[in-house]
């Protein structure tokens, strides 16, 4: 990434802060970018799937963007977030691997390529309240806007955008823990 | 999910966003205070010839200390909170406390003759000030380390340990109004076991609240 890449992911965050959506889209998009390549250079090992960790951390920026100070370069903040998400995983996956070894060595490999094949996001969103649930999909997998999730499921737009930010931040806890 | 369908839904939830961390944090700091100040005047109070101490420069000195600890742990703080922020240049400022002390304590065993010095240095207070100095930084910890959970340490266990020192800073200025144990050669000792305390409960702590 050059300076003049960096400035323009600055301003891109700067944008979206202010309320710009299709700003802080091409911001997240440039940030998945990044953060693809930052994983896949670090993952080694087998058992951890780097578009896992480009998901969390993209779900982290979302929530944690108001720690951002707008006078400071985008870059910076965006790599911390990424590497402490990639650390937190390591941490978590060694010890899932520790107590599946224990127990029995034999399933260790074919459990491990199974979990491969399912996004950590998904196995986050099927465990949701049902009503966040219902509206985090019909955004994310059907790619319905917020007026047409609320005319479809029968709510206010209002209570979309609280079920939406809710359902959003509980898989964000819920990430990489069941 | 794919990452574009992730990245159109986290966009299509741009507009909440929480409160501004300086908000929080200056929202916290008044609440700490509060909780300090209920805790403090509940149970010990401030001394009997608080009047008469307030004209001693060993007396005053101790609040320039514990102030400056307060102050230094509490910007320390708001720089862990946010990623990409250098841990160690946030915390370079704590050195401020701990160097006024020592020089104070110099300067006190030039002052006072040596058979002083035990009686000074060891004091009559020095289990009620491991106790008390705790006691009123307990409930400001908590409260510290609640609002970093609005931030984003990436160290959580060191951004913990500093919530333990801005605690101890601010418990300690209460304390130390209640302490008839003015001398640095007391302050160097007993405060800073007691405000290891808080970091240490800090510490413990900031790694399982303050994850995200």
């Amino acid at each position: 990434m050059d300076g003049r890449e960096e400035a323009e992911l600055t301003r891109l965050l700067r944008a979206a802060v202010e309320g710009d959506e299709a700003a802080y889209a091409k911001f997240l998009d440039k940030a998945a970018g990044l953060v693809r390549g930052f994983a896949r250079r670090r993952i080694t090992q087998g058992g951890i799937d780097p578009e896992d960790i480009v998901q969390e951390t993209l779900l982290a920026i979302h929530l944690k963007r108001h720690t951002w100070r707008t006078d400071a370069p985008a870059a910076p903040w965006l790599y911390a977030i990424a590497r402490f998400k990639l650390i937190d995983t390591f941490r978590k996956t060694g010890r899932r691997m520790e107590v599946t070894m224990d127990e029995d060595f034999d399933v260790a490999a074919p459990e491990g390529e199974e979990q491969a094949s399912e996004r950590e996001i998904d196995r986050a969103l099927a465990v949701l309240a049902p009503g966040q649930r219902a509206v985090v999909s019909s955004v994310s997998v059907d790619g319905h806007s917020i007026g047409e999730t609320a005319t479809k499921l029968g709510m206010t737009e209002v209570a979309v955008r609280v079920a939406l930010h809710r359902g959003l931040s509980a898989i964000a806890r819920k990430f990489g823990r069941n | 999910m794919e990452t574009d369908r992730l990245i159109r839904t986290l966009a299509a939830d741009g507009a909440p966003r929480g409160m501004s961390m300086s908000r929080v944090w200056s929202l916290t700091a008044l609440a700490a205070a509060a909780i300090a100040a209920a805790v403090f005047f509940m149970s010990i109070g401030p001394r009997g010839d608080i009047a008469d101490a307030a004209h001693t420069i060993r007396f005053l000195f101790k609040f320039v200390v514990t102030l400056a600890l307060f102050a230094t742990a509490f910007a320390a703080l708001r720089g862990l909170a946010i990623p990409g922020v250098n841990p160690a240049r946030a915390m370079a400022p704590l050195v401020l406390a701990p160097a006024l002390l020592l020089i104070a304590v110099g300067l006190e065993l030039l002052a006072i003759p040596p058979s002083q010095i035990e009686s000074r240095w060891i004091g009559s207070n020095a289990l009620i000030c491991m106790t008390f100095i705790p006691m009123i930084g307990i409930g400001p910890l908590a409260a510290f380390l609640f609002a970093l959970r609005n931030g984003a340490p990436t160290r959580p266990s060191l951004a913990g340990a500093v919530s333990g020192l801005v605690a101890g800073g601010l418990s300690a200025t209460f304390y130390a109004a209640h302490c008839t144990d003015d001398s640095p050669l007391f302050v160097a000792t007993f405060y800073p076991l007691a405000v290891a305390i808080l970091v240490v409960a800090g510490a413990v702590a900031g790694r399982f609240v303050a994850r995200w």
